[in-house]
């Protein structure tokens, strides 16, 4: 039984300073907004703006015989003539000249029995319509021939550049700029509040050493952020399809040393700030432009070549690169190496810095 | 009280503690030594160099001269060692955020290895049960302050530092922490606290040394301390009993005033004048005031105490 004395059951320090700082933030509705729901707002803005504006037909020139298209029976015809406006035309160079300046939307032709489209990027949706709705034209076309081995296959090529469908590029970009303000604003408020409220020099009196407390705040700002990343990757896939490529554990050692990288931003504000609000401001005031300028909210590839130059001392930008080489690109593990340097050498020199600055009294 | 602190008989030994901010000399040349199992307070008005003081003492600032031991450990600098030997109650409510009064007193629990149980008797000794699932930022001044010593004793310690532990609560919460204060000391252990209050110093402390600007004016216990000052006793007259003249004319009074027809009589040998007023059937509505801190205050710095 429960003696008043009983010494036995007691939580570790570590574990007990972790479990204290989970509630205080779940208990926060202010925060969880800010960490959770806020971010996951602009993953459905960003993936709805972008996936159903579809309206238009999409035109299609098509080179030589197809005979997928040529031969699709009548029913077929008509539901492929609701998303395509077909012309012909025997010059494949000038077709393709045509897609390249967008005249036109994509270019098919026959490669012996395999469908090739070739189209841009430039309008992502129609290109993303385009894959879908072909492909599914050739798996229907290999139905009905059943029994027989496939006739038709497949295969789409990119003429114009890598860029991305909409959700493939948003929620890597969305979720390094999520990850940042929730470890940079975590940091921020309680070394402030912490401060403020004189804990830490109570925390300080205890026999508990400083390295368990700065690792019990490290463990929660972690953890919430991987909550955050599953959140995202759940909503992205099953709402907007988003495909993950081969490396995408790489991301999660990524948004590790981000977190970290963003807690020593946040220490830094909480160092230099006077209050809460303004340690929380500042580190807002620091994620938000940063997020812009390292292509968090939109890619950057159409920016000024000195802007993206400036990006490249942004440490976001390199979490945001790194995360989406590995999450949507296909990238192997030579991808995380210069993010993982960089947001390092960040965390070591703005945890440094901060120390410098602290100081213990508010006043 | 442990055997080991009796024997030792010193909980605190500080010698010529300095600290300095820019021009302003916070704490100048403090030494004191505080005796195991005593209560003992630290008086002064507020920017007398009170919490500084305490916060050298307890190992949390570095002092520019001077040093400290408690409990035979040198305080500065952290001593992992002398740390679960100390409880401390600072000045503002360092809490975790958003935590329940039963989950804060836990933590700390565990900071200091204790079990849940224990914290939750605790918690029901400071007269917390009830609001054990509140969270702290619910919870009323007297509250708060009850919780931070419940936080700061949850390990046991043989030695206590409370810094203005009644500051902002009300007169009837401030009297159920002085019981709760005397029953830790009863325990043995050892009680050190500041205060603004001349009464709670008064009421509480074996000894107190009274501060001002830094340093301190006097040590000593506070019945002492007034004795010491040679300060007349004040006896009220209510108005009618007896005249100015009268009240003057009485053996053994320094001075008599009339202060709205109250004849108010100064005198050192208040025994006898008290009998001669007594002869003369003027003690309906007598009031006798002897000197207090406030006096000793008044006398040691020239001026009035405010707190």
């Amino acid at each position: 039984m429960n003696t008043p004395r009983a010494r036995g059951r007691a939580r570790s320090p570590f574990w007990a300073i972790s479990v204290a700082i989970v509630k205080g933030f779940f208990r926060d509705k202010a925060s969880v907004f800010f960490a959770l729901i806020f971010p996951l707002m602009f993953l459905v803005l960003f993936g709805g703006l972008f996936n159903f504006d579809s309206s238009a037909k999409i035109t299609v020139v098509q080179v030589g015989e197809v005979s997928l298209v040529d031969d699709l029976p009548a029913g077929a015809r008509e539901a492929f003539d609701e998303t395509f406006d077909v012309t012909r035309s025997r010059d494949r160079a000038a077709a393709l000249e045509d897609v390249r300046k967008g005249d036109a939307d994509v270019m098919i032709e026959q490669d012996g029995d395999a469908l090739v489209a070739h189209y841009t990027q430039a309008d992502q949706v129609k290109a993303a319509v385009t894959q879908g709705t072909l492909r599914a034209f050739v798996d229907g076309a290999n139905v009905a021939a059943s029994g027989q081995p496939p006739t038709y296959s497949f295969e789409s090529e990119r003429v114009e550049d890598e860029s991305l469908e909409a959700i493939q590029f948003v929620t890597p970009g969305l979720l390094g700029w999520a990850i940042a303000m929730s470890a940079s604003f975590g940091a921020a408020a309680t070394l402030q509040g912490w401060r403020q409220s004189k804990l830490m020099r109570r925390l300080q009196l205890s026999p508990v050493p400083a390295r368990t407390i700065v690792g019990a705040r490290v463990l929660v700002t972690v953890l919430i952020a991987l909550v955050q990343m599953a959140i995202f990757l759940g909503l992205g896939f099953f709402a907007f399809g988003l495909q993950l490529t081969g490396w995408w554990w790489l991301s999660v050692p990524l948004l590790v040393l981000g977190t970290l990288c963003f807690m020593s931003l946040g220490l830094l504000a909480g160092a230099v700030a006077k209050t809460t609000e303004g340690a929380v401001n500042m580190a807002n005031f620091l994620v938000l432009p940063m997020a812009f300028l390292s292509g968090s909210f939109f890619a950057l590839d159409a920016a000024p070549a000195w802007l993206q130059n400036v990006s490249l001392v942004l440490p976001l930008r390199h979490l945001n690169d790194g995360m989406l080489d590995v999450m949507v690109r296909g990238a192997g593990p030579e991808a995380v190496v210069q993010p993982a340097v960089v947001l390092l050498a960040f965390t070591v020199a703005m945890t440094a810095l901060a120390a410098k600055l602290f100081r213990w009294d508010a006043d | 009280m442990t055997s080991e602190t009796a024997q030792s008989g010193v909980a605190i030994e500080a010698t010529g503690l300095r600290k300095v901010y820019g021009d302003l000399v916070a704490v100048d040349d403090v030494s004191f030594s505080v005796g195991s199992g005593e209560i003992f307070g630290i008086l002064g008005p507020n920017g007398a160099g009170k919490t500084t003081i305490l916060e050298m003492v307890e190992g949390l600032r570095r002092p520019d001269a001077g040093s400290c031991t408690l409990l035979g450990e040198a305080s500065w600098p952290r001593n992992q060692r002398l740390l679960p030997r100390i409880g401390v109650q600072l000045q503002a409510s360092a809490f975790f955020e958003r935590l329940t009064a039963r989950e804060q007193l836990r933590t700390f629990a565990s900071l200091y290895g204790v079990g849940p149980a224990q914290a939750d008797a605790w918690l029901e000794r400071v007269g917390l049960g009830e609001k054990a699932d509140t969270r702290t930022e619910k919870l009323s001044g007297g509250q708060v302050q009850r919780l931070a010593i419940a936080c700061a004793l949850v390990h046991e310690p043989e030695l206590v530092f409370l810094d203005e532990p009644t500051a902002a609560i009300d007169p009837q919460a401030r009297r159920n922490l002085w019981d709760l204060l005397r029953s830790l000391n009863a325990e043995g252990r050892t009680l050190v606290l500041t205060t603004h209050y001349l009464d709670e110093a008064e009421a509480l402390c074996d000894r107190v040394a009274i501060m001002d600007r830094g340093s301190i004016l006097q040590l000593d216990a506070p019945a002492a301390l007034v004795r010491g000052l040679d300060a007349p006793v004040r006896i009220f007259v209510a108005p009618h009993q007896v005249t100015l003249d009268e009240a003057a004319a009485i053996e053994g009074v320094d001075e008599a005033v009339d202060d709205e027809s109250t004849i108010v009589v100064s005198t050192r040998r208040p025994s006898e004048v008290l009998a001669e007023l007594a002869a003369r059937g003027a003690l309906e509505g007598l009031q006798v005031r002897a000197a207090t801190l406030e006096d000793v205050f008044l006398d040691l710095t020239g001026r009035e105490y405010r707190a």
